[in-house]
């Protein structure tokens, strides 16, 4: 089953003719996700070969939709055009769009999501993030396909490279989704969508959650598991020993004061029944030990 | 990106939110210049990017020109709160009838904009907040809306302001509202918004925040950006383009991704307790990193002369890990004999097995290899304590 993507997902790359669209599509078509097409303004009607494979290219995702049927696209047009490129993916009803684009104005970010929220058809997932991955199914982004195959823990995180270190640390066990929902102060998913949807699906048996400090969205996911997840989850907070009023990359990685500490939000996980890592091997080995009864 | 006061002034001023007249000065010689040319009595602020400067000293009227020269010697050199005082602005003294509050901020709890606004400002608002929250009015703002007329003397009328005022408050917020826009701020905050004896709605003292991932649209907030604050390695670090923060330790540590590194700093403190070491920084080569910003990357870290040893903890995702050793390996190429301090690599992810291959083949005195983050981190905290 997994979540939100599988291999039914037709998939189109939204700067597919850029440098980076080129590479992470052809990564992603050499994992089998089944991509569909490209969507790059004023290069419509090309064709260009990727792996192997002859990909349409279109002016909008509404003409990309009409002739491949697509139900996701995958951003890689660089923070200037990202706006229009999401907003235009949220007025074809395009239902998921995965935002891997770094450095968008948060005025940009306010106002697709907006706009998504308002028509109600579109999830979106990001922006500033790795994407998803379901082992076996489809990968959507920049995930490595190759860390691990398909099993029943479901994983989600702010940071993309903490998604591929915990994958690896599970990786005999396998995952039934990765969710890498970005560090941006505006995302689309957020760690409590990805806690409803892996407790609601019957091929995930346990959860692990990612954040880092900065914000609130580890205490209110705390409250949410309290309320609504009967799974096991495991957590891990990164920036534990982060000094406080420090900026550490992430717009959402900022201390200041006594909130939104690694230790403040441990606290609330453990509070609504998760048991927490101090550090990715100790997290991985809690959930070991979940999984083996 | 956060403002000074007299940015934030300079600011809203370009915006037409009304302000008194304003000057920033360094010396005390500039301070007395200026106050001279606005006449009558000032106030001699001292600019710092912390709160709670009026109450450790850092704000004092002066009756005259001379005196301001008096009042900003007092005030150059102050330390509040571990913030030098370099700067102060003389400013325009108002009578003031009375003290309002409004701000625009990002709020990522509601992933929108948020604005607050009350008839009860000035130092105590958090109080108010808390214990009077029904003089604070709360109204999130749709990004593709914007905040209408009608809406704006609503919030007015929310945040209990007298009848009287209530107009010029609206356009005031109407204002600021075009300013956080146009400028692409994550916080616009008017503390006090103030009354004067006259009438008048003049915003006193302001906080502004500017997204940097905007920059790109706004070539002239560079001239916003305070250099001398920066530590020089952190201004070397901008100036490469690479996410640095300089922390107190001995273990220097370059990752790529801000959670990666974020926790290999938790792992890095875990592993150094033993020792009685710390991580020298943060340094996160982001995603994509090629050989020539791992290089960059390197030099910053081995030219802070606290590090005694680096860890370099990268797994590849869009990063490739033969383009991290190859990086290593030109920098080290590059630094020659400068690079002088043991540095401890742990790959993973894309490409790993090249990339060991290439450090193995290139097989630098300096560095050594290991298979996982713990065992990497605890080697490398090892090296520093020796």
């Amino acid at each position: 089953m997994a979540i939100f993507i599988n291999k039914e997902t037709k998939v189109l790359v939204q700067g597919m003719t850029g440098s980076e669209g080129t590479k992470h599509t052809g990564r992603m078509l050499k994992y089998g996700t089944n991509i569909v097409g490209g969507v790059t303004p004023g290069k419509g009607g090309q064709t260009v070969t990727i792996e192997g494979k002859e990909l349409p290219v279109f002016n909008s995702v509404a003409e990309a939709v009409a002739a491949t049927g697509a139900n996701a696209s995958v951003v890689f047009v660089p923070p200037k055009f990202a706006k229009a490129a999401v907003m235009d993916a949220i007025d074809a009803a395009l239902p998921l769009v995965v935002v891997i684009t770094e450095g968008i104005p948060v005025h940009d970010s306010a106002a697709f999501y907006a706009h998504a929220v308002s028509k109600g058809t579109t999830r979106l997932v990001g922006p500033n993030c790795p994407g998803l991955i379901s082992p076996g199914l489809s990968n959507i982004g920049i995930i490595p396909g190759d860390i691990t195959g398909p099993g029943r823990i479901g994983l989600v995180s702010k940071s993309g490279t903490l998604t591929y270190q915990m994958m690896y640390e599970l990786r005999d066990f396998g995952f039934s989704t990765a969710v890498g929902i970005g560090g941006d102060p505006i995302i689309g998913t957020t760690h409590i969508d990805c806690l409803k949807a892996f407790q609601d699906d019957p091929d995930t048996d346990a959860i692990v959650m990612i954040g880092e400090i900065g914000g609130d969205a580890e205490e209110r996911a705390a409250a949410f598991i309290a309320s609504y997840v009967t799974k096991p989850v495991v957590g891990y907070v990164a920036g534990f020993t982060a000094p406080e009023g420090k900026t550490m990359g992430h717009a959402g990685a900022i201390v200041s004061g006594s909130s939104g500490t690694a230790e403040a939000k441990k606290v609330a996980l453990e509070a609504a029944g998760v048991k927490v890592g101090k550090t990715p091997s100790e997290t991985a080995a809690l959930m070991r030990a979940i999984l083996n009864g | 990106m956060d403002l000074f006061e007299y940015q934030a002034r300079d600011l809203f001023e370009a915006h037409n939110i009304p302000v008194l007249a304003g000057a920033v000065a360094t010396t005390a010689d500039e301070a007395e210049a200026a106050a001279a040319i606005m006449g009558g009595k000032v106030v001699v602020k001292a600019q710092v990017k912390v709160g709670g400067r009026g109450k450790a000293g850092g704000v004092k009227l002066a009756v005259d020109a001379a005196d301001a020269r008096a009042k900003a010697n007092d005030i150059l050199g102050m330390d509040i709160k571990g913030h030098t005082v370099h700067k102060v602005m003389i400013a325009q003294a108002a009578p003031i009838a009375e003290e309002y509050y409004m701000a625009i901020l990002l709020d990522r709890a509601n992933r929108n904009f948020l604005v607050m606004a009350s008839v009860a400002g000035g130092m105590e608002i958090e109080e108010v907040a808390h214990t009077q929250p029904e003089k604070l009015a709360r109204v999130g703002i749709d990004p593709n809306v914007g905040i209408t007329s009608a809406q704006a003397l609503e919030i007015v009328q929310a945040g209990q302001f007298p009848a009287e005022v209530a107009n010029d408050v609206a356009d005031v917020l109407l204002k600021l509202w075009a300013a956080f826009v146009a400028e692409d701020a994550t916080l616009m905050e008017i503390n006090p918004l103030v009354k004067t004896e006259d009438g008048r709605i003049i915003a006193l003292d302001g906080k502004v925040t500017l997204d940097d991932n905007a920059d790109f649209r706004h070539p002239a907030h560079e001239a916003l950006v305070d250099h001398a604050a920066a530590n020089p390695l952190e201004a070397a670090a901008k100036e490469k383009g690479l996410n640095y923060v300089k922390l107190d330790g001995e273990v220097g540590i370059i990752g790529n991704g801000a959670g990666l590194v974020m926790s290999t700093l938790d792992v890095v403190a875990y592993a150094g307790e033993k020792y009685g070491v710390k991580p020298a920084n943060f340094l996160d080569i982001g995603g994509g990193a090629s050989a020539e910003v791992m290089a960059n990357g390197l030099s910053i870290i081995l030219g802070d002369t606290d590090v005694r040893s680096v860890f370099v903890n990268v797994f590849g995702g869009i990063t490739a890990c033969d383009a991290v050793a190859n990086g290593i390996v030109q920098a080290l190429e590059i630094l020659g004999d400068k690079a002088t301090k043991p540095i401890v690599v742990r790959l993973d992810g894309n490409n790993v097995i090249e990339g060991r291959r290439i450090l193995n083949d290139a097989a630098h005195p300096l560095v050594q290899q290991l298979d996982t983050m713990d065992g990497a981190a605890a080697k490398a905290a090892e090296l520093a304590a020796k």
